[in-house]
């Protein structure tokens, strides 16, 4: 009788479980629409420059491939996800998808038919856009031209392929509704905010995740993560720039990707700028605001510091000679006098000349992982328009040499900071194509790695 | 600081600072004038000559970094007697005006060639797109490529 007793509890406990599992992950599906509303032109513009704002196409459009239609492969620790197709295709879009279902997934991570998506979708801050927003960005993706392309099946080890799960993560991370107004603070700071982390996203890339792979709030901004290749600035008080940014060079910098008091975006980043390009100013404006507020007002030592070191610049009828090196027995010293100097001491704007590296953030952060990106594959030249550009020089430098180079930088413009102590490894992972790095243009679109014929630009 | 590198087949030392460009070297050491002096910044392809097997600005390049390697320049690929099959193709279509920028266009067409026999016209455009032409032969260059693709490919 006590076997027959306990065999009850434990199917009872089992349903019980089963049933409070279901009811807890259920969410319902909400019925498809028959056809597509009719828009506001001037709602569907809204929409677009949302959709610049939130830099949809970064991982909804595959490099070549038809805008919007997804495809792009998304690495996380517990496989590759594969974002979805969003243009209005009923079939493998989000066609059928009524407006409520769109609101459903930006605020609540959960598509139509009822399943929970996958926190790569930055869902847990698109729960912070409001209502209006997310009409206009609905009105854009609906009066998009629909592509018929199916989306890849995800490749998540087990249990992680179980959505159901997400349901619980969402009770840990996601914090849903609009984040109330601080009332210490300008209209802008808040507008910026609001943009930063809701919409915009930021912290996805430039806060680190923890072992949920959910952002650390306790180290909100701090950088950290490679990401295609390319280590993410902290951009909160510890912000590597010799020279604090203002809010005004942030805003230029997100407009064109280019600095010429701190850097330059060629990695993931030059998807942002490329399409804050298309967003507009008043709102990225904001951004910049809010972003220069977490990086702490302008110190005035570190810029002093800076900026004594720097070298003057040449006026015209100066001499564009680099000036000769007084350590030519330093290897690095001899590469960065004959392949450097000649534009980064020349005193000229892009496109022929580079970055003082006295002010370069990529030259004063704490990993060398980017500028051995830009050493070896350059920056590619945009089309159509004026930007940075740059010579790579894998096809001829070693990795003595690279270290080398990489160890006079740092020890002659990182204003006294400690050398990189991972500059061997990192150099030897990122030339045996072990780190993958991509590389993109100033108009945010992806480059071949010129003599990488293995690596794919497209899925 | 003393170099030694080969230079089309030869063995050659040379004395000079490290940060020398190889340019330099090649046009005023060895005499070898294919190699030409565009930017000076690595922006043009003028100066392309072949080290290992990749193609580089060699105005940009400084002699320390080059103890042992192997260098190529366009006189390594034939004469005027008896050019070579890239150079053939190049007089067949008549790809230069001007001619400043065909040496490092040769250069780095023929790098792209030993990587890829094949090379359709994407991979061509693709390969050739670091190298500028102020004339603007562009056409005629890439049907020169494909011309010697095809020879290379067929022989």
């Amino acid at each position: 009788m006590a076997r027959r007793a306990l065999f009850t509890l434990v199917i009872a406990v089992v349903v019980v479980g089963a049933v409070g599992y279901l009811a807890f992950v259920y969410k319902p599906a909400i019925a498809p629409i028959s056809a597509t509303a009719n828009f506001d032109p001037a709602l569907v513009a809204r929409g677009s420059q949302l959709a610049a704002l939130g830099d949809c196409s970064s991982c909804h459009t595959a490099p070549g491939g038809a805008a919007l239609a997804g495809g792009v492969a998304v690495p996380t620790p517990y496989g590759t996800i594969y974002s979805t197709n969003i243009t209005p295709d009923r079939d493998t879009g989000i066609g059928a998808w009524s407006e409520a279902a769109f609101i459903r997934a930006m605020q609540e991570g959960v598509d139509r038919e009822g399943h929970h998506l996958y926190p790569a979708f930055p869902f847990d801050h698109f729960t912070h856009v409001t209502l209006d927003d997310d009409r206009a960005i609905y009105a854009y993706l609906m009066t998009r031209d629909p592509v018929k392309q199916e989306p890849v099946a995800n490749e998540l080890r087990f249990p992680f392929n179980i959505r159901g799960l997400v349901a619980f993560w969402d009770v840990l991370f996601l914090h849903r509704g609009p984040l109330p107004d601080d009332g210490t603070q300008s209209a802008e700071w808040n507008l910026g905010r609001y943009l930063v982390e809701g919409l915009g996203h930021c912290a996805a890339c430039h806060t680190p995740r923890n072992s949920f792979g959910a952002e650390d709030s306790a180290k909100a901004y701090a950088g950290g993560p490679v990401i295609d290749g390319w280590y993410t600035y902290p951009i909160n008080a510890s912000s590597p720039a010799p020279d604090k940014w203002t809010a005004a060079e942030l805003a230029a910098y997100l407009k064109t990707g280019y600095s010429a008091d701190h850097g330059v975006s060629r990695g993931p980043m030059a998807q942002v700028t490329a399409r804050l390009s298309e967003a507009s100013d008043d709102d990225v404006n904001a951004m910049a605001a809010y972003v220069a507020s977490l990086m702490g007002s302008a110190a005035t030592e570190a810029t002093t510091a800076a900026a004594a070191q720097q070298q003057p610049i040449l006026t015209s009828g100066d001499s564009l000679v680099a000036p000769a090196t007084q350590e030519t027995s330093d290897r690095g010293a001899a590469i960065y006098a004959a392949a450097c100097s000649s534009c980064h001491d020349s005193g000229r704007g892009p496109p022929f000349g580079g970055i003082d590296f006295h002010k370069s953030t990529a030259v004063n952060a704490d990993s060398p992982q980017n500028i051995i990106n830009m050493v070896l594959y350059g920056l590619p030249a945009a089309e159509g328009r004026t930007g940075a550009t740059m010579p790579g020089f894998a096809g001829s430098i070693s990795h003595d040499d690279l270290t080398a180079l990489l160890a006079y930088l740092r020890a002659t413009y990182a204003n006294g900071k400690p050398a990189w102590s991972n500059a061997d490894r990192l150099v030897a992972d990122t030339m045996s194509g072990k780190t993958v790095v991509k590389l993109y243009g100033q108009d945010g679109v992806q480059r071949a790695i010129p003599g990488a014929a293995s690596q794919r630009t497209t899925p | 600081m003393s170099v030694t590198f080969n230079v089309n087949g030869q063995s050659q030392t040379v004395d000079a600072d490290g940060d020398t460009p190889l340019l330099y070297v090649l046009r005023d050491d060895l005499k070898l004038n294919a190699a030409k002096f565009g930017c000076g910044l690595g922006q043009c392809g003028a100066c392309t000559v072949i080290v290992d097997d990749r193609p580089v600005f060699s105005c940009v390049l400084p002699i320390s970094m080059l103890e042992g390697r192997k260098i190529r320049t366009l006189e390594s690929l034939g004469t005027a007697e008896k050019p070579g099959t890239l150079q053939q193709a190049f007089i067949d279509e008549q790809a230069a005006q001007c001619g400043y920028c065909i040496p490092g266009m040769m250069m780095r067409a023929q790098a792209l060639l030993e990587r890829n026999p094949g090379a359709n016209e994407t991979e061509i455009r693709q390969a050739l797109e670091p190298n500028l032409c102020r004339c603007g032969t562009h056409m005629r260059i890439i049907r020169a490529v494909k011309r010697a693709a095809t020879a290379m490919e067929g022989g």
